[in-house]
């Protein structure tokens, strides 16, 4: 049974034992507007919370993505390096990320679930 | 400056009920996007007709003896050889060459001249431009006008029932019209690379004549996004940004703007200075650079050649009509032909880039009929 976990910088994880495929949200893709590129992690890094993992440029700007949790990154999505739009048109599923392995699943713990996300959101 | 600093345009309320979201640009807050998003409004420009309020720039009068020979005391065009009822791109020159700014300035009626300058450079412009009129005309900023730029391959046809005499016009001229009743000042220019105008309206009427342009459904409101990404696929600067004053006309790529006349008089600001990077060249050049990946490369993303940095971007993003990503900037003199390979160190990394003649995207001027 997988979990779905948010953070405050708009990214949701699907976790499923040790192992999360990572996105970002539908809110942050909408706010971003036209996504063109994004920069993506190699498999093999390991990486802490706030370490900048992925880059999204969309028509107006650039945006870091930060690592969410601990841990190493297992793969990433190379359709999107020829289909950006991806990620606005479906950023909850085929527009994920990459995919890591957890190294620490207490810090699960600190993030929000989706009752949480979108009462936060809410207030934004 | 903070926000309660920021000063609204007459058409200020108007964008923001059409779903403008406002920004503070240039000491204004103005609409950066509607509802469509920047590449929606890209492309409805480039498709239809998009309308534009730029009214945060500067309108002014120069009035007096000879407005046109005191003008050329500052800028490296031909004023004395503006024709009625034409408009000019010109440059406002520091004593050393350098671009201050860059603006239009037309002749649409026997009322002196017309200058229109940016927005962020107003002051300064204008401190500039008086202090140096060697008396022969006086700076008259016009407080009450409005400006739009309404762009686009439809704009004519739209406009045939709005201002059918403004639709005889070729590119760059300019002149008196009646648009809803009210007198107006169009030009057939603007800063998207398409066919359209630019007019100057009475700021009391400003709202209502918008709302008359809009009521057509083949006009769109468009944000300042917008009019960035599409300034940018025709090549066209950025002041403050692709040229600043450490840049002459020459290496900012604008020598066209200095014409053979003004080369032979060389009484200009800074005419020894430009004239001689005419003659040998300046130490680097402003070019159009495509990168070979998808990655854009934005303003301040340094510029390498075998390893050495020899430059940096001034301006990139994603063009929508291009469909790709582009940039222009400064680049070494001897590395400046169209075809060099360069990288772009965007985040640190290596991204391989070509230099690219501009515009990135045909310009789609009215030359007038057959041309």
């Amino acid at each position: 049974m997988a979990d779905l976990y948010f953070t405050e910088e708009h990214e949701w994880l699907l976790v499923d034992g040790n192992s999360a495929k990572i996105g970002i949200t539908a809110y942050a893709a909408e706010q971003l507007g036209d996504i063109v590129f994004v920069e993506l992690p190699d498999a093999g890094r390991t990486v802490k919370p706030q370490d900048e993992v992925a880059v999204v440029e969309s028509v107006k700007t650039a945006s870091e993505i930060l690592a969410p949790v601990s841990g190493e990154i297992t793969g990433n999505n190379g359709a999107l390096d020829d289909a950006p739009e991806t990620v606005n048109d479906d950023a909850m599923g085929q527009g994920w990320f990459f995919t890591m392995k957890l190294s620490n699943k207490d810090e699960l713990s600190a993030l929000m679930d989706q009752a949480a996300y979108d009462a936060f959101v809410k207030e934004l | 400056m903070t926000q309660t600093d920021l000063q609204t345009t007459p058409l200020g309320s108007l964008m923001k009920q059409l779903g403008g979201k406002m920004v503070p640009f240039a000491g204004y807050e103005m609409p950066v996007q509607f509802e469509p998003g920047v590449r929606r409004e890209h492309l409805w420009t480039r498709q239809s007709c998009g309308l534009f309020d730029v009214s945060h720039m500067g309108q002014a009068r120069l009035r007096g003896d000879d407005p046109s020979l005191a003008l050329e005391q500052l800028v490296p065009g031909n004023m004395q050889g503006i024709p009625a009822n034409t408009q000019r791109y010109t440059l406002l020159l520091n004593e050393d060459g350098g671009i201050i700014d860059d603006l239009m300035v037309s002749r649409p009626d026997e009322d002196g001249l017309m200058l229109v300058v940016n927005a962020a450079a107003k002051e300064k412009d204008y401190a500039r431009i008086s202090s140096g009129l060697a008396g022969l005309a006086i700076l008259e900023p016009l407080e009450d006008r409005a400006l739009i730029a309404v762009q686009g391959p439809k704009t004519a046809e739209i406009f045939a029932k709005f201002m059918p005499a403004a639709c005889d016009m070729v590119f760059m001229q300019c002149g008196h019209f009646s648009l809803f009743g009210h007198d107006v000042i169009a030009s057939r220019s603007g800063y998207t690379g398409e066919d359209g105008f630019e007019i100057s309206l009475p700021a009391a009427h400003a709202e209502e004549i918008v709302h008359k342009i809009l009521d057509d459904d083949r006009v769109q409101p468009i944000g300042l996004g917008a009019r960035d990404s599409l300034r940018l696929e025709v090549g066209l600067c950025l002041s403050g940004h692709d040229f600043t004053e450490s840049q002459t006309p020459i290496g900012a790529g604008l020598a066209w703007a200095v014409p053979k006349i003004r080369r032979k008089q060389a009484n200009f600001p800074g005419a020894a200075k430009v004239l001689q990077e005419l003659e040998a060249s300046p130490s680097e050049r402003r070019v159009g650079i495509c990168p070979l990946g998808k990655a854009p490369a934005r303003e301040g993303t340094e510029i390498a050649f075998a390893g050495e940095i020899i430059g940096r971007v001034t301006s990139g993003g994603f063009g929508p009509t291009f469909g790709g990503p582009i940039s222009m900037g400064y680049v070494r003199s001897d590395l400046a032909k169209t075809g060099t390979e360069l990288d772009l160190m965007i985040r640190g990394k290596a991204h391989p880039a070509r230099v690219t003649a501009m515009p990135f995207v045909q310009q789609n001027y009215y030359r007038g009929i057959g041309v």
